[in-house]
């Protein structure tokens, strides 16, 4: 059913736009904080006037993310057409995460007098991702970052025991399938924030079809795998694997 | 007064259990006996374990069942759903024998909690949502409350936090067998 409620029913509504004449702005020294679809709490203090490192060390329910996360894959699930399909959906819920995180970490790494720079070649990036990234998301820092033997463009990140998959056991039918998809994406979207371009679910959705010839390449492509073994010490264990474009490995060749 | 009546009457429990607790289960023995040692050196010396978990769902349906010791004799999966039916069906029944002269309100009355033999012991918990688990046990296996609890919070965690599950469905869930396993294998 739908209702016509306005999101927050404590705001009152915007004052009619006015002319900008010197008499009516000072007629009205309080302007209405504009409030198009952000909730405003009762003592007008919304997430944007609060210290950005108020949450630094805030904790969150496991259980309620596992809900919540658990919910976000069930969504996900919903007209998919197969597990690949899924995995990039949820890959794609994750791609705004990273992206936002990226300028955050950045910051809260900062002091005044050095401020951190974006860590663009590939193996500080790694360690970014690696350890300030998986801190803020999962209190500790991931396991291992490895190099491919076999091709160099490929990094691997290691998780053994993924948050996000704790409480998710994947039927048989789809053993491909790993949920830690999500922190793929999350990941992507650092990288893309750091290196710049779009990540590939994202460049599918805004230039997809109508304009082929708009996106420029990734600067990675990343997955997540299965590589925990049945009976092992961590049968949970989770490989990202970080596929980099090739502009990016010229360019970290040339510096 | 047998010794497991006055175990009850420490325990705080009706005295109306204690007459449902104490039916003679000879006609049963045949088709429980999954449920019961039939290596002699465990008669003789009895470890102290869990047989198996049952649990069924709010609609009566089996949903789950493991045993945890090698040395009990297999039961068909046809069997077992007769089992859990039937159980339902009993426990249902039992809920509404509470006499009303102990004046117990209709919303606090459970049915069969604990069935006793003299080879096993039938622990039933029921969830508020109707969702019932049963454990069988030794005759005089400790901190069944315990045990109980601590598979709900397993089923709390990995199967009802489990995207994949489908509510009312038979678990398969491999997180939930594995936290399963080790706990009672830590016991």
């Amino acid at each position: 059913m739908a209702t016509t409620l306005p999101l927050n029913p404590g705001s009152k509504p915007l004052p009619p736009p006015q002319r900008s004449t010197p008499q009516s702005s000072k007629s009205t020294p309080q302007q209405q904080p504009q409030s198009g679809g952000l909730r405003v709490p009762s003592n007008r203090k919304t997430i944007y006037d609060r210290n950005i490192n108020r949450t630094r060390t805030a904790e969150l329910s496991r259980a309620s993310f596992a809900y919540l996360f658990g919910e976000m894959v069930s969504y996900a699930q919903k007209r998919v057409t197969g597990i690949q399909d899924l995995e990039r959906r949820l890959n794609e819920q994750g791609y705004p995460i990273g992206l936002r995180l990226t300028p955050l970490l950045l910051h809260r790494l900062s002091t005044p007098t050095a401020p951190q720079p974006r860590p663009t070649r590939i193996l500080p990036l790694l360690q970014f991702i690696a350890n300030p990234l998986w801190r803020h998301l999962f209190a500790r820092p991931a396991d291992a970052i490895e190099s491919s033997a076999t091709n160099p463009k490929e990094y691997m990140i290691t998780d053994n025991e993924p948050l996000v998959n704790q409480y998710i056991s994947v039927p048989k039918e789809m053993s491909q399938l790993n949920c830690a998809a999500f922190v793929a994406g999350v990941i992507e979207g650092v990288v893309c924030g750091v290196l710049g371009g779009q990540g590939v679910g994202l460049a599918a959705q805004l230039y997809g079809g109508e304009n082929p010839d708009q996106p420029r390449d990734p600067p990675a492509v990343v997955s997540a795998h299965n590589a925990g073994e049945e009976g092992g010490m961590w049968p949970g264990k989770t490989v990202f694997l970080i596929k980099f474009s090739d502009d990016v490995m010229k360019r970290e060749s040339n510096k | 007064m047998t010794p497991f009546q006055q175990d009850l009457v420490s325990r705080n429990v009706p005295s109306f259990e204690a007459h449902i607790v104490v039916l003679e289960l000879s006609s049963y023995q045949e088709d429980v006996n999954f449920y019961i040692p039939t290596s002699p050196s465990s008669l003789t010396s009895p470890p102290r374990v869990v047989h198996s978990l049952i649990i069924i769902n709010k609609a009566g349906g089996l949903v789950y069942n493991r045993s945890f010791s090698s040395h009990l004799n297999t039961i068909s999966v046809n069997d077992l759903l007769v089992l859990a039916g039937t159980f339902h069906g009993v426990h249902a029944i039992t809920k509404s024998l509470t006499p009303s002269s102990l004046f117990i309100p209709s919303n606090q009355r459970t049915g069969i909690e604990v069935l006793d033999s003299s080879s096993f012991r039938l622990n039933c918990f029921q969830t508020f949502t109707g969702t019932k688990f049963l454990l069988f046990t030794e005759p005089g296996q400790p901190n069944v409350e315990t045990i109980v609890r601590k598979v709900y919070e397993l089923y709390a965690d990995y199967v009802m936090k489990n995207p994949f599950y489908q509510l009312e469905m038979p678990i398969r869930c491999e997180q939930f067998e594995r936290g399963l396993v080790s706990y009672m294998r830590a016991k």
